[in-house]
């Protein structure tokens, strides 16, 4: 369609993006496994700072695993019934509470976590404990929860396929349970992996919400930039890749094959 | 149990949820910025103090570079990736939206290790440049964020173009570059707002990257971080998060009106 | 099981009366077809009788002795054929139809014979284990029916049952349906807009217009002697007769007609079939169209009534267009109706 030279100026910007994202990603990657990234290579090839790593982070990863497991239930138990409650109640009142809830896409983290902590922050057992860093996170992620769902729900003949189930003798909780859940399953599979990607690489909100006891996986990122040697930082991020490019390869299939469906 | 009581017991979950954690925090948010000594004028004192103006206005100035940068970069990829098919189409893909997935934070030590005192450009240029912690190195770890965002709205709306009308354009006589003006531009103008915005207003609120790297300069949320954490200046920091989740939340609202989906920021 | 249905009515939170108060009686084994054009409140009456809506606080509905009123629609036992279907897309063919017996909590082996025993009835045996998206039109029908009459329900209703179907498949299946339905033996109320599917399939059909039933009977008596003017139009086509009545004639453009009776005041109506065209008639007319149907000739006439008349010629040729022909109508065959009527 356009001119040759136009497509390699394209094909050109294209490559400079792709290496401006790969090289630093590629340059961590091998910092955390060079013996000496100030001598190069050719200091040779080490696991050594993957062992520290995990000897010094390995509470913060379980704790990242942990959080975001406990999330994706708490979005799971909060986010499919009212996905189906927004879905069977449309109207301005429906409208509105979706717009209030997806607040948290559009306002920073860091203001959010601001007025937690105003609110909660004197309440000393609950600052304190691991709930008080998943309420941020649940919080942030329960938008991209619902909606998931909801894209899924809205593309079929709810209200139809439920009162096919009402007239064969289902109560409204066997109609959640029978014909809901299974036919918004792609919706939830997606919502699922992209709370968990997420809450994994949740910082804003965590860093102000977090307690000396209590590190994410991100919040020792930080730490260990601020305060380990450059081999440390970057066997964590490496770390840190291996877990989140799959979860965010598979939130990406799921999320298209979940839009497929909803069309 | 009626249809109706369950459907609103369905919804009841998450509006305590968002009663609780959400609505009466950000309630106490508001009320907490007007309890410093200047009261209410507060707001005033964002505009008059210097401080606080000049952050602002270098936050303003960064996000739109950053915006403008993503916005060449990304629909001029995002554009050739829709119309060509080729092999390792997919590894290009996948390598673009890779960042989607990184917390701030890591963007930030990424631009580190690129342009840091131990970076990449460091080793390779003869005068040993370091740029990571000035406004150039904000601006980079925004772009880096920024690309994924606005090439997945971008190739969206790409994809939906109806060739046919490019094709009418060029029968009429139209060279490839009016063609680009006044057809495919066009086209994908409410992407373009709308991607604009998103990462416009994700630059604006991004705190881990500049948590990291801008160690030399100012940019709101630091501020706003600074004034909760050392100056303990708690209205001024609920005030600024109270301007800064306004300026985001409106610039969305616009983006989704527009493009009807907002990709999540994380910044 | 009988079904009784005293002033009920539906009115919309806007005050749109969808349905006006109505009185209506099914017997024991009756297929009723509640007919009538879109918007005239049939899908509403059904709706209520299933109990997914709620109808106005004086209605009543019974079902034999059992108010059922307020009784919501999973515990009325009746079974519906939506007009989309509504199969379940989650499950396979045998467990869409299984799905009433499970609710009923009927053991494994029964729910497995009862769903045989339908999928043999239905003819659907081949495509037990099929998932819904796999299905034809008529095969996502079938299915339909079949998991509606599964649980083995008081009563039977269909929403448009047929119209999500092409026209030549709907004819095969109107009478597929027909004979299934008398297969079952059960109380059945159907839906539809179209008169020839209600009056192949249903014992007695009931006409509706804005919200009420406006004549109810069987096919032939809706037929032959139509109450009102809508009915007359609506059921069998019938065609306006407007000219001046004096006494027992009707004085016309093209002539005068007896008629049976003394018409004053009354509107008078003839069908297509019985404007027969004879050399000796009293009308006269031009040709204006002839259509080729096959078995028959459909031809317009202008010069009779201002609005043009059609009549159904049956022979081996037909008059050319143009020509001028004499036109009769048996007095027996003219339908008089109350004039307030005919302006509906």
């Amino acid at each position: 369609m356009l001119s040759s030279k136009t497509k390699i100026l394209q094909l050109i910007v294209t490559l400079s993006a792709c290496a401006f994202l790969l090289v630093p990603t590629i340059l961590s990657v091998m910092a955390g496994v060079t013996a000496n990234y100030f001598k190069g290579i050719s200091s040779g090839l080490t696991l050594k700072w993957i062992y520290r790593v995990w000897e010094l982070y390995a509470d913060s990863i379980f704790l990242s695993l942990w959080l975001a497991f406990a999330c994706l239930i708490c979005t799971l138990i909060i986010g499919l019934p009212a996905a189906y409650g927004l879905a069977r109640n449309p109207g301005w009142l429906s409208r509105l509470l979706e717009e209030f809830i997806s607040l948290p896409l559009a306002v920073p983290g860091l203001a959010l976590a601001l007025a937690l902590l105003q609110l909660y922050g004197s309440m000393k057992g609950f600052r304190a404990s691991w709930t008080f860093i998943l309420v941020g996170h649940v919080l942030y992620t329960l938008p991209f929860m619902v909606r998931s769902i909801l894209a899924v729900l809205g593309a079929m003949d709810l209200k139809t396929l439920e009162e096919g189930a009402a007239t064969l003798g289902a109560s409204p909780w066997q109609r959640f349970r029978d014909i809901v859940v299974p036919n918004a399953m792609p919706g939830i599979l997606a919502g699922a992996l992209t709370v968990v990607t997420l809450s994994i690489g949740e910082f804003n909100l965590t860093w102000m919400l977090h307690t000396p006891y209590l590190k994410t996986l991100p919040v020792g990122l930080a730490d260990s930039y601020a305060s380990m040697r450059l081999e440390i930082a970057s066997a964590y991020t490496l770390v840190f890749f291996v877990l989140i490019v799959p979860l965010l390869m598979a939130m990406q299939w799921a999320s298209a094959r979940a839009q497929r469906i909803a069309k | 149990m009626s249809n109706r009581t369950f459907i609103m017991a369905c919804l009841a979950p998450l509006l305590v949820f968002s009663l609780a954690f959400l609505a009466l925090p950000l309630v106490r948010l508001f009320l907490a910025s007007g309890e410093g000594d200047a009261g209410w004028a507060i707001y005033l004192d964002i505009l008059r103090k210097p401080r606080y103006l000049n952050t602002l206005i270098l936050t303003v100035l960064v996000s739109l570079a950053t915006t403008f940068a993503a916005l060449a970069v990304s629909t001029t990829a995002g554009m050739f990736l829709v119309r060509n098919r080729f092999r390792g189409r997919g590894t290009l893909l996948s390598v673009l939206t890779l960042p989607l997935a990184f917390p701030g934070v890591v963007v930030g030590f990424l631009i580190i290790l690129l342009g840091g005192r131990q970076g990449l450009v460091n080793q390779l240029t003869p005068n040993h440049v370091v740029f990571a912690y000035s406004a150039l190195g904000l601006f980079l770890g925004y772009l880096y964020f920024s690309i994924p965002r606005v090439l997945l709205t971008v190739m969206a709306a790409a994809e939906k173009l109806d060739p046919s009308l490019e094709e009418a354009a060029r029968t009429m006589g139209a060279s490839p570059y009016r063609v680009v003006v006044d057809v495919i531009l066009p086209g994908l103008m409410p992407s373009l707002i709308a991607s604009g915005a998103i990462a416009f207003a994700t630059a604006m609120g991004a705190f881990g990257t500049a948590f990291t790297l801008a160690t030399d300069i100012d940019v709101i949320p630091m501020v706003i971080y600074t004034e909760f954490t050392l100056s303990a200046n708690i209205a001024m920091a609920a005030a600024l998060s109270i301007v800064l989740g306004i300026i985001t939340w409106i610039l969305l609202l616009i983006a989704r009106s527009l493009s009807g989906s907002t990709v999540a920021a994380g910044g | 099981m009988t079904l009784r249905l005293t002033n009920t009515a539906k009115t919309y939170p806007d005050g749109t009366k969808a349905l006006l108060s109505t009185e209506l009686s099914v017997a024991k084994g009756e297929i009723v077809s509640l007919l009538g054009p879109s918007g005239c409140g049939k899908t509403t009456l059904l709706r209520i009788i299933a109990g997914l809506e709620k109808p106005d606080a004086s209605s009543e509905i019974w079902f034999d002795d059992d108010n059922v009123t307020t009784l919501p629609v999973e515990r009325r036992q009746v079974g519906m054929v939506f007009q989309s279907y509504a199969l379940f897309p989650n499950m396979s063919v045998r467990a869409n139809i299984g799905y009433g017996l499970k609710m009923q909590r009927l053991s494994k082996p029964e729910i497995d014979a009862r769903v045989t025993e339908v999928l043999e009835m239905c003819q659907l045996q081949p495509f037990a284990g099929r998932a819904i998206t796999a299905l034809s039109g008529g095969q996502r029908q079938r299915v339909a029916l079949a998991r509606a009459i599964a649980p083995r329900p008081r009563l039977l209703l269909l929403d448009e049952p047929l119209s999500a179907l092409d026209a030549s498949l709907r004819e095969t299946l109107r009478d597929e349906l027909a004979i299934l339905l008398r297969k079952f033996d059960i109380t059945a109320i159907f839906v539809t807009h179209d008169q020839d599917e209600a009056m192949a399939i249903a014992d007695r059909v009931a006409v509706m217009s804005h919200g009420r039933v406006v004549q109810s009977g069987t096919p032939e008596d809706l037929y032959r002697n139509p109450t009102s003017a809508f009915v007359a139009g609506f059921v069998g086509n019938a065609m306006t007769l407007r000219g001046r009545v004096k006494g027992s004639t009707l004085h016309l453009d093209g002539g005068v007609l007896p008629l049976p009776k003394d018409g004053t005041g009354q509107t008078v109506f003839v069908r297509a079939e019985d404007v027969r065209i004879v050399e000796d008639g009293p009308l006269r007319g031009k040709v204006e169209t002839v259509t080729f149907l096959g078995t028959h000739y459909r031809i317009g006439l202008s010069g009779i009534t201002a609005e043009g008349l059609a009549s159904i010629h049956s022979g081996q040729t037909a008059p050319k267009v143009g020509t001028t022909v004499h036109v009769a109508v048996e007095p027996a065959a003219l339908m008089l109706l109350p004039e307030e009527a005919g302006a509906a």
